[in-house]
């Protein structure tokens, strides 16, 4: 069995697993990190939207094997300790979450789109094309704004 | 600590301050008990109900529908009263409140309303509530079950006298320890202060609070007028394990040894295991641990999930047929057409409107995929699930088990989205034989496909409308409905009804939806003889109620036809439904929305405005959209305005949160999502497929306005926003594109390749 050395939310883990074996599995079930949830498992939904060395991935496609030396960080890993991101606090402000499955996700979305533009635009939050059952989006939305501001 | 015992009674019964609310609707009393504990327990008994008819007034006067004088909440209200061991409170000695509640949180914050309910009528800091979900407890028969709307309305009354039976003891104790009346002592911030300055925290009173013989005044909750935290808009009290990720759901829970499983289903609904051929390979392959066969399917247990799924995909299974194997669209259209009554005939020279509409199965397609954990013993068992009728999960997990009740433990875990599919615990029965099967605990998931495919549906409906008027006035409003049967096998959420609604024939079914039907269905017109029937179809494929049950499709298409009568008598949509409205009350919510939303305002070619109203479970709302129609392969609704007015609203931003939950489930199954069944299965296998609304298909401007108080008990909100918005999404679109919406999802063509069955 390979073994697939990496760190998960600055803590450096080795995993004995097959080279395919998809990222949220090793998370969940071997590593017992949760944050990242199952909802479609093709990259569609996007419930498990994490980062790899810092840009948003879909944990459900991205075999382990690739994940070999780089940074993982799920949703337990953007907060500062007790010290929430700017964005989690912007989510609070809000009261975005409803039955909260998809919003780790949403979150890490949201980070990752504030990394690449301090100001986005209508068009640049639409993209973001996380599913929301609950249909939160409009306090996503104003999240998003809110963090934005604040950061 | 919810085991009652040696109850002794605190203070005496009293009708609660919302005995006479301004609609007369209810009159209810509780009962406190002192719960046999180191420190303060107490649970609460509800008492009767008493109903009263509410008058109408007209125009030309529609006589009062069945769900105007006693709606399904008020029914499980009545049926939930005799329960004993309602509620239970305790006060930890670190101050700590918890309270067991006996339903299900999905994700509409009802954990945080109660939680307010509490350390309102407590005077306690509302972060030192804890509100934890009670597992199945048989003997709260009818008591806990989660739907209807009904949480808030049922629990409203009982929680608060709870509360204040636990502040009086408190007080009492504080008034014991420093030999003061406790008239004279008051209470705020978790703490119970006297005249002369010295003060006692909740829990250095607790054990005092508990002494069976402490004398104790009578405790009745507050008056709304002196409501400080009820009434305030409150974020939800999990919202900071949502976004850290420390929200534990089914499958995140760490049970000793449970190991993850999936199943492989079959091509068609309900299709059962011949065989399968391959099944040492299978059992060969890398992490697998078992692969037993279910009546459901082909169940992989093994040591990750990747591996089970890897497993399952290998598996070559020999199919019998299923229920439904002939089914397609077009024959259940037809069927149902012909199950749809005919329309009266009109009078000679009398102008008429009339409508079909034809609305399409649609996913329930909660977030979180049906799961569940099971942990089956030769001698017991221990399931954990979301599960909205945990009593009946229990009753018949541990029927089909063949273990005593007693040895069957159900905890309810907190769920990802529900919309109606976690009525059903088809999860936590499969997890529990796949358990019993291996003789070790499993963890359960569905994949998406197995959600979307075999998961149940809101079932199509067919709606035949005709309307009748004359010299303005609106003579007759007749509306025939016809759906595939929707599966109520639940019952009232425990196994006496459930069995009643499984009787044979599908008589007690039929009978549960005839029930649910005339008594949350209604006009809230002026428009002469009304009429609104049923008629159900069963067709074997899997269905359950989903938010708003027959509401979203029955007045969503009444809105449409409402929008048509005022055009064919050459009125405004907005002043129409304002004359023939039946109260002021609902008027309000209309008048807000036109107003807020400036009705009638210019928007270019191929935008345009809708309006719509709704009233249901003593609650009322009026929606006003505007969707942009100019791009035919990207229609967007782009604004919306909403006004709600439940009567007593609880927590107004959760309150907002629901509606604006309605309005996307009225934009996603109004323009885009539902189910094309195809030779007894859905072709559609995910949210690449079933077009649920993405953040580029929603409004960048929403506003929720929540009228204030106008009564004193809280109506239902859970599904209310769901009806007036499909209304105003349909009108928007209508008076954009100069077409007439008449099928429903208005987009539903087949955009991609099915997965293999």
């Amino acid at each position: 069995m390979p073994s697939h050395t990496f760190t998960v939310n600055g803590r450096s883990v080795t995993v004995d697993a097959p080279d395919d074996l998809p990222l949220l599995w090793v998370l969940r079930d071997m590593l017992g990190v949760t944050g990242p949830k199952y909802g479609c498992g093709v990259d569609v939904c996007k419930a498990c939207t994490s980062h790899l060395d810092g840009t948003d991935v879909r944990p459900c496609v991205v075999p382990v094997s690739a994940c070999a030396g780089k940074r993982v960080t799920t949703i337990e890993g953007l907060a500062d300790g007790d010290v929430l991101h700017p964005v989690q606090e912007a989510w609070l402000e809000q009261d975005v979450a409803q039955c909260g499955f998809c919003q780790p996700g949403q979150i890490m979305a949201a980070v990752a789109l504030l990394r690449r533009t301090s100001e986005p635009t209508d068009e640049d939050i639409d993209a973001i094309a996380n599913i929301c059952r609950c249909g939160t989006y409009f306090r996503i939305r104003e999240a998003i704004r809110s963090a934005a501001a604040r950061m | 600590m919810a085991e009652q015992s040696g109850a002794t009674a605190t203070g005496s019964a009293r009708p609660s301050d919302d005995g006479q609310g301004a609609t007369g609707s209810s009159r209810r009393s509780f009962l406190t008990y002192l719960v046999a504990a180191p420190t303060l327990a107490l649970i609460t008994r509800a008492g009767a109900d008493v109903l009263a008819p509410q008058p109408a007034h007209a125009v030309i006067p529609t006589l009062p529908a069945v769900a105007d004088l006693v709606d399904l909440g008020d029914l499980f209200i009545l049926a939930g009263a005799p329960t004993s061991a309602l509620l239970a409170l305790a006060v930890e000695t670190d101050g700590t409140i918890r309270f067991r509640l006996p339903r299900e949180e999905v994700g509409q914050g009802l954990t945080t309303a109660v939680a307010m309910l509490v350390a309102e009528e407590l005077d306690a800091p509302l972060g030192s509530v804890r509100v934890e979900l009670d597992d199945a407890r048989p003997e709260l028969l009818f008591n806990q079950l989660t739907g209807s709307s009904n949480s808030i309305r049922s629990l409203y009354g009982p929680v608060r006298q709870c509360a204040a039976g636990a502040r009086a003891r408190l007080v009492a104790a504080a008034a014991a320890r420093w030999n003061l009346p406790a008239s004279r002592l008051t209470t705020a911030g978790g703490v119970v202060r006297a005249p002369d300055g010295r003060t006692a925290d909740y829990g250095s009173l607790s054990a005092e609070a508990a002494a069976p013989g402490l004398i104790v005044l009578g405790a009745s909750p507050k008056p709304a007028a002196r409501h400080a935290l009820v009434g305030t808009p409150t974020r939800r009290i999990d919202a900071r394990a949502m976004v850290t990720g420390a929200q534990k759901y089914t499958l995140d829970l760490d049970v000793p040894g449970a190991k993850p499983c999936v199943v492989r289903r079959p091509p068609t609904l309900g299709g059962a295991v011949r065989g399968v051929s391959n099944l040492a390979a299978v059992r060969a392959m890398p992490g697998v641990l078992h692969v037993v066969t279910v009546p459901t399917g082909v169940a992989v247990v093994a040591e990750t999930f990747g591996q089970a799924l890897d497993a399952k995909a290998a598996l070559q299974v020999v199919w019998g047929p299923g229920p439904a194997d002939q089914l397609s669209d077009a024959q259940i259209r037809t069927r149902l057409r012909a199950a749809t009554p005919p329309l009266l005939v009109p009078p000679l020279l009398t102008p008429y409107v009339d409508a079909e509409f034809d609305f399409a199965f649609v996913s329930h397609a909660p977030m979180e995929t049906n799961s569940a954990v099971a942990d089956v013993r030769d001698d017991r068992a221990e399931i954990w699930s979301g599960l909205k009728s945990p009593i009946v999960a229990r009753e018949t997990i541990a029927a089909d088990l063949g273990l005593p009740l007693d040895k069957v433990k159900v905890h309810v875990v907190q769920a990802g989205g529900s919309f109606g599919r976690r009525l059903f615990f088809d999860a936590a029965l499969e997890a529990a034989r796949i358990s019993k099967a291996c003789r070790r605990p499993v963890k359960l998931m569905w994949t998406r496909v197995d959600d979307t495919r075999h998961g149940r549906m809101r079932p199509a409906t067919h709606h035949r409308i005709r309307a009748t008027h004359l010299l303005g006035e609106v003579l007759s409003f007749e509306h025939r409905v016809a759906a595939a049967e929707t599966d109520f096998r639940h019952g009232l959420g425990e196994i006496i009804t459930a069995t009643a609604a499984s009787l044979p024939s599908g008589i007690g079914n039929a009978t549960l939806a005839q029930t649910l039907f005339l008594t949350t269905v209604k006009s809230p017109y002026h428009f002469g003889l009304t009429t609104q029937t049923l008629n159900e179809v069963p067709t074997g494929i899997p269905t359950g109620s989903w938010r708003s049950v027959y509401s979203a499709n029955t007045r969503g298409a009444e809105e449409i036809v409402v929008d048509e009568l005022a055009a064919a008598t050459g009125k405004d949509p907005y002043r129409f439904r304002r004359t023939f409205l039946k109260t002021d009350a609902q008027r309000a919510v209309l008048d807000k929305v036109a107003a807020e939303g400036e009705w009638g305002r210019a928007l270019p070619a191929g935008c345009a405005q809708g309006i719509a109203f709704h009233e249901e479970y003593k609650s009322r709302t009026a929606c006003l959209v505007e969707i942009d129609t100019r791009d035919p392969e990207h229609v967007r609704v782009t604004r919306a305005v909403i006004a709600v007015d439940v009567g007593l609203p609880v927590n107004p931003s959760g309150l907002e949160a629901q509606m604006i939950g309605g309005l996307t489930d009225a934009i996603s199954t109004t323009l885009r999502a539902g189910l094309h069944l195809d030779k007894g299965l859905p072709l559609e296998g995910s949210y690449s497929q079933f077009h649920w609304a993405k953040q580029r298909d929603t409004p960048l401007d929403v506003r929720v306005f929540v009228l204030p108080a106008t009564g004193t008990d809280p109506g239902g909100a859970g599904e209310l926003g769901v009806p007036a918005a499909v209304g105003a999404i349909a009108n928007a679109w209508a008076r954009a594109t100069g077409s007439k919406p008449r099928s429903f999802p208005l987009d539903f063509d087949v955009d991609f390749t099915p997965y293999p069955r």
